[in-house]
């Protein structure tokens, strides 16, 4: 098996509050090869974009990250601020779910798009804009040449965002994270959005991380998926078996929770109660509380354990198929 | 059909557009045109992206805003005719749930103060009978009275969302208009407010309008969609007709659009929507559809059919359509799981 160009060794985040220390992440590991995509999927608080944030080394102040990030072989957190922000932008990008935020309104799109060519690249001014209009034609986005001088607030969402890809992949990442970057956008933008990540991704083999909340674009993009909760791996496995055999309880929850669009249902499957405070979480199994399947002993931590060949989940009553048992 | 609680006729609104200056540099047609029928005690859905004018829509059919043109008929009676006093009365029957819980309730207030102002306004319950009143519309929508003392910030998303609800229902009112109420929740908690919006609907006969752009939770609770495209209506029909059987190649497109059905290589609508402030001429969609021919830009398609409409020139002779479903790959195991996993949740929540 080749190197993969990500790995994550049971890394942790840990942030000093005035409450004490908060740990939003606590023991993730995953990897992801050249080519493929890696779905993080969870609901908001359960740890995704701090994880892609300590991947990137971006991290606000104070946020200490344990375990191990590995880029094509290379740890990352033995490096020097300096060497990361090498890395970053060259070696690996990320795309944000708001692009007007990432965008500097005070300087064009095509002038954004050449400057990361000119620092990680070298390129001259002139060369490094004509490759950026050469980008913008390769990410789809209509008359490149005069969209490169526009301002981002004349840009729409959609093209908004595809600057955003053409900067991330400008230089040919590793590594491209993508966190929820299609949530701010209209479905059929998002699906053109989407494709595109894709297409790239198959043109130069570069391994991406998507991070997102929504099992449907889960299920057309993702290769490989690890599902979290409350900072914690909760299930992983690639993509085709989570869809087809999901192990853990809040999984199954959550594919219950989302309507179906061919209808069917009267009622959806509703995870009772609220994630827990990670100030203050309960002992052992985290989503214990909320869990209609939980017992004495999920008061200790389940390890990540396999289930079937490369299918793993954090619950001591997988797999869930005994329970069917019990209940025929 | 029973009547109508509330019929919109041929209702327009546009805002004037600035430039820098403050000039006037003409008018957005936010809502241009629109009918549309709510029998009473059904939940009707408007759906479409951002822009559409689906908002605005909502805010006309309570007369939040004034509109320019057309009749609002709220059970038979045009509100556009009502006196400033006439109207505020007639507000209790109407009530209006946002999309963002944390905007909608003011951090000022106890949930038992902001959800017995509307009680108050409408002279609902005498005063000795607020905090019981308030007390069960808490418990209504799966609060535990208790929190009646608490402030809104005190509250997750899903919790204040439940307030909101509360709030909404204090007046007894025959309409409620929800503006995207649940997408700004996780989907754990979608559910649960999805749940509890079917239970109120049903057990307390309320009239919905449900504003979305989130077409599952429309296929879930909505009797019948109308689908909106910069500013008019392009389908409306029963919601199993028109996820089912799509007639307008927007529609259609919208419904390809959904991630998660394994279609991710379907033919994708090309291009952004264009601006509202110089619309296309004749069907407005004909720049993005891949169906568009002359007529489509001399012409406004009418609506066209029975029970349910389309505004295509060309519905007729479109290809079969990709019909919007779900890939079952959990099959019949998931199935049985979710069930179980419904029934123990259940279960707990008695015991607890």
């Amino acid at each position: 098996m080749s190197t993969p160009v990500l790995d994550l060794a049971r890394v942790t985040v840990e942030f000093p509050t005035d409450r004490g220390r908060l740990r939003p992440v606590d023991g993730v590991s995953f990897s992801v090869e050249a080519g493929k995509t890696l779905a993080v999927v969870g609901e908001s608080g359960c740890g995704k974009s701090v994880t892609a944030l300590a991947i990137m080394g971006l991290l606000p102040q104070g946020g200490e990250v344990g375990g191990g990030i590995r880029l094509g072989g290379e740890e990352l957190l033995a490096l020097t601020p300096d060497q990361r922000r090498a890395r970053r932008g060259g070696e690996m990008a990320m795309v944000f779910q708001e692009p007007m935020t990432s965008l500097n309104p005070a300087f064009t799109a095509g002038e954004q798009v050449a400057e990361a060519l000119r620092l990680h690249q070298g390129l001259s001014p002139d060369a490094a804009f004509a490759k950026a209009i050469e980008m913008f034609a390769r990410v789809r986005i209509p008359e490149p040449e005069r969209r490169a001088r526009s301002y981002p607030h004349q840009l729409s969402g959609g093209m908004r965002q595809r600057v955003m890809i053409a900067m991330a992949l400008a230089c040919r990442p590793r590594l491209l994270i993508a966190d929820e970057p299609t949530t701010a956008l209209d479905v059929t933008v998002q699906a053109q959005i989407l494709a595109l990540i894709d297409e790239m991704k198959r043109e130069t083999g570069t391994a991406v991380v998507l991070i997102t909340h929504d099992l449907g674009v889960v299920r057309d993009h993702a290769d490989d998926v690890v599902v979290m909760y409350a900072g914690r791996v909760a299930e992983r496995a690639r993509a085709a078996d989570l869809f087809a055999n999901p192990q853990h309880p809040y999984t199954i929850g959550l594919l219950g929770a989302v309507p179906r669009l061919e209808g069917g249902a009267a009622r959806l499957a509703s995870i009772e109660g609220t994630v827990p405070d990670l100030m203050n979480p309960p002992p052992g199994c985290r989503f214990a509380p909320r869990c209609p399947f939980a017992i004495a002993r999920c008061a200790e931590q389940p390890p990540l354990a396999e289930v079937t060949p490369g299918h793993q989940a954090a619950c001591w009553r997988a797999p869930l198929d005994t329970l069917l048992e019990q209940a025929a | 059909m029973s009547a109508p609680l509330l019929e919109l006729r041929d209702v327009a609104k546009g805002f004037p557009v600035r430039d820098a200056l403050g000039r006037r540099r003409g008018a957005v047609r936010a809502v241009d045109g629109v009918s549309l029928i709510v029998p009473k005690g059904s939940v009707l859905a408007i759906v479409g992206e951002s822009g559409c004018g689906k908002s605005t829509l909502g805010r006309l059919a309570l007369r939040l805003i004034e509109a320019d043109q057309g009749q609002i008929l709220f059970e038979g009676e045009d509100l556009r005719g009502l006196s400033a006093r006439a109207l505020r009365a007639r507000r209790r029957d109407m009530q209006l749930i946002f999309q963002d819980p944390f905007a909608s309730l003011d951090p000022r207030m106890t949930v038992e103060q902001a959800v017995a102002e509307p009680l108050r306004l409408h002279g609902i319950v005498p005063r000795a009978q607020e905090t019981q009143r308030v007390a069960e519309l808490l418990s209504r929508v799966g609060l535990r009275p208790e929190l009646a003392r608490r402030w809104p910030h005190e509250f997750s998303g899903g919790q204040r969302q439940r307030i909101a609800i509360a709030r909404a229902l204090a007046s007894q009112p025959k309409l409620i208009i929800g503006d995207e109420p649940v997408s700004a929740l996780d989907v754990s908690v979608q559910a649960q407010v999805v749940n509890l919006l079917q239970d109120l609907i049903r057990e307390l006969g309320l009239t919905f309008v449900l504003i979305s752009h989130d077409l599952g939770v429309v296929r879930h609770i909505a009797d019948r969609v109308a689908v909106m495209y910069l500013g008019r209506i392009v389908e409306e029909g029963p919601t199993a007709q028109v996820f089912g059987a799509p007639r307008h190649p927007y529609t259609r497109a919208l419904l390809a659009a959904v991630p998660g059905q394994g279609h991710a290589n379907a033919p994708l609508l090309e291009g952004d929507i264009p601006s509202p402030i110089n619309p296309p001429s004749g069907c407005r969609f004909r720049t993005r559809c891949p169906y568009a021919q002359a007529l489509c830009a001399e012409q406004v398609p009418p609506m066209e059919g029975a029970g349910h409409v389309a505004a295509c020139h060309f519905q007729q002779n479109l290809p079969p359509a990709l019909v919007g479903q779900d890939v079952d790959t959990g099959g019949e195991r998931l199935r049985r799981l979710q069930a179980y996993f419904t029934d123990q949740t259940q279960r707990q929540g008695e015991l607890a």
